[in-house]
């Protein structure tokens, strides 16, 4: 039987505390108003982030592997392009592309004809290329330095065995260099979590945008701020717990 | 000695305390021209600026004008880091709620901008299945909620009205809706002129377009509330008024 710490029981206590004190003495009439709309937000939040991730992590491949292994003409753009990215904030990134290109439009009389205009037109689209680019951005990097951790023996062993390049890159090489990266992106993952907030700078309405709009409309400044705070640690914690389990899932050590 | 140093000390926090600190009024930190906007130093110039110093002499107050976001600029009132708003800022029921106002200072109808030639009447009809922009917590979203959210296709909200201004020049809405005033400075912009018009003023509706734009104040603060009344009735009846006007505006903003 394992007894519990009477820290813990302390800890435990003072958060239950704030928590009773948190319902009852701030105000919360707000809510069932802006339900929908919070329920909205969180699904937007949480769409932008899987999918943000999962193509911004599909690019990364390429752009680690061409930086590793790549020739001087594949290697040289992929790294001019994570240094871009991780050299210059997110916010300009996401500037850039939704009013700069917006401002090119007018010039262009085209595009609006065109079939594309009505994502062009939407802010989503643009979220979602600007935060996919910095993922890969990043993430490019860390593909770059898992790649070139997986042991040469182990490549030039399958290579001698006759096994073909994308084979060898199946089998051994990228397995091993996502096991090894795999810490990192899921810390990679939380980060651009909190990166998501930025997209309600243009016009995109996340779970920030929503609190946001509480805010304004009701004057209410703390409440919806900590609700805010509660729904990202509630969604860091599912990203931490489901990075867990894939480290579980995947052997610690290739035999 | 030491007793010296003490009165020394004692002399000196209270001469600091009788001195009154400066009133904080709150303009909002992003460019609404002509009313206020930041030069290239950083400076808020305008005849919204103009009038903050006109009042603030007329009723002996000492004034700094403190720029902050738009958005959290009523919080910023009740929290005491400013100590009034002329921001361009209409007296509605809903702030009434949070805040006080003093007398308005003027007062400008509403309109509605959309590209050259798009023939869009100001009017839930005319603007049924289109995207609208407007400015966040402003007069202009809530009658834009309340009048066209059912017929038109999105209400689209900005931050700054600028932003939304933006993306009328790049096709993204229909149409924005936002002070005359305001709006003319845009629309008489290089960018403006060259792409869109006025489609004409809203109709009325003072419950949400409220009664004119007033100074915000915390609410109990009786003293302030008076002394700005006064040095807006101050500047109005000496011709400051009039005077400050004229170099912005072709007829005079006060409104009826």
């Amino acid at each position: 039987m394992s007894r519990v710490a009477p820290h813990r029981i302390i800890l435990g206590g003072i958060a239950l505390a704030i928590v009773v004190w948190c319902v009852f003495a701030l105000r919360w009439d707000w809510l069932p108003k802006y339900l929908p709309l919070i329920g909205q937000g969180i699904w937007r939040t949480v769409w932008i982030l899987a999918v943000t991730t999962a193509l911004g992590f599909l690019l990364s491949i390429p752009l680690g592997l061409a930086q590793a292994a790549g020739p001087w003409y594949l290697a040289a753009p992929a790294r001019v392009f994570c240094s871009v990215i991780r050299g210059t904030p997110l916010l300009l990134q996401l500037w850039l592309l939704y009013f700069g290109l917006g401002s090119l439009f007018p010039q262009f009389p085209w595009i609006r004809e065109s079939d594309l205009w009505p994502y062009l037109r939407q802010a989503w689209p643009y979220a979602v290329v600007a935060l996919t680019l910095s993922f890969a951005g990043y993430e490019g990097e860390v593909m770059r330095g898992a790649f070139r951790s997986v042991p040469r023996g182990q490549l030039e062993a399958a290579r001698a065995m006759g096994m073909p390049r994308f084979t060898i890159l199946r089998r051994i090489w990228l397995p091993q260099a996502i096991q090894r990266a795999l810490p990192t992106l899921g810390g990679e993952t939380v980060l651009q979590l909190k990166a998501t907030p930025l997209v309600a700078t243009i016009t995109v309405v996340d779970i920030y945008a929503v609190a946001s709009r509480v805010r304004q409309d009701t004057f209410i400044v703390y409440e919806p701020l900590l609700l805010l705070a509660v729904v990202y640690m509630i969604i860091t914690g599912v990203i931490v717990l489901a990075f867990r389990q894939l480290e579980r899932r995947l052997p610690s050590r290739v035999a | 000695m030491k007793k010296i140093a003490l009165t020394l000390a004692a002399s000196l926090l209270f001469s600091t305390a009788a001195l009154a600190d400066p009133i904080k009024v709150g303009v909002a930190a992003e460019p609404y021209p002509p009313f206020a906007a930041p030069d290239a130093s950083g400076n808020f110039t305008g005849w919204e600026v103009d009038m903050i110093n006109a009042v603030c002499a007329a009723a002996a107050l000492e004034c700094v004008v403190t720029p902050v976001a738009w958005d959290g600029i009523i919080p910023s009132l009740t929290s005491g880091q400013i100590d009034a708003i002329m921001a361009s800022m209409s007296i509605t029921a809903e702030r009434m709620e949070t805040i006080d106002f003093s007398d308005k200072y003027y007062n400008t109808p509403t309109v509605v901008a959309a590209a050259k030639g798009a023939g869009i009447a100001p009017t839930p009809e005319g603007l049924a299945g289109k995207i609208i922009g407007v400015q966040v917590s402003t007069v202009h979203e809530a009658y834009a909620q309340k009048h066209f959210a059912a017929t038109a296709a999105e209400i689209k909200i900005y931050q700054t009205q600028d932003e939304a201004n933006q993306d009328l020049v790049a096709g993204r809405i229909d149409a924005t809706q936002a002070d005359s005033i305001a709006l003319d400075a845009f629309l008489t912009s290089e960018a403006g002129m060259a792409c869109c018009e006025s489609m004409g003023a809203v109709a009325d509706d003072p419950e949400v377009l409220g009664l004119g734009v007033g100074v915000g104040l915390r609410k109990g603060d009786e003293e302030l509330k008076a002394k700005f009344n006064e040095g807006i009735a101050k500047v109005i009846a000496d011709g400051t008024y009039e005077a400050i006007s004229k170099p912005y505006f072709a007829s005079s903003i006060y409104g009826g």
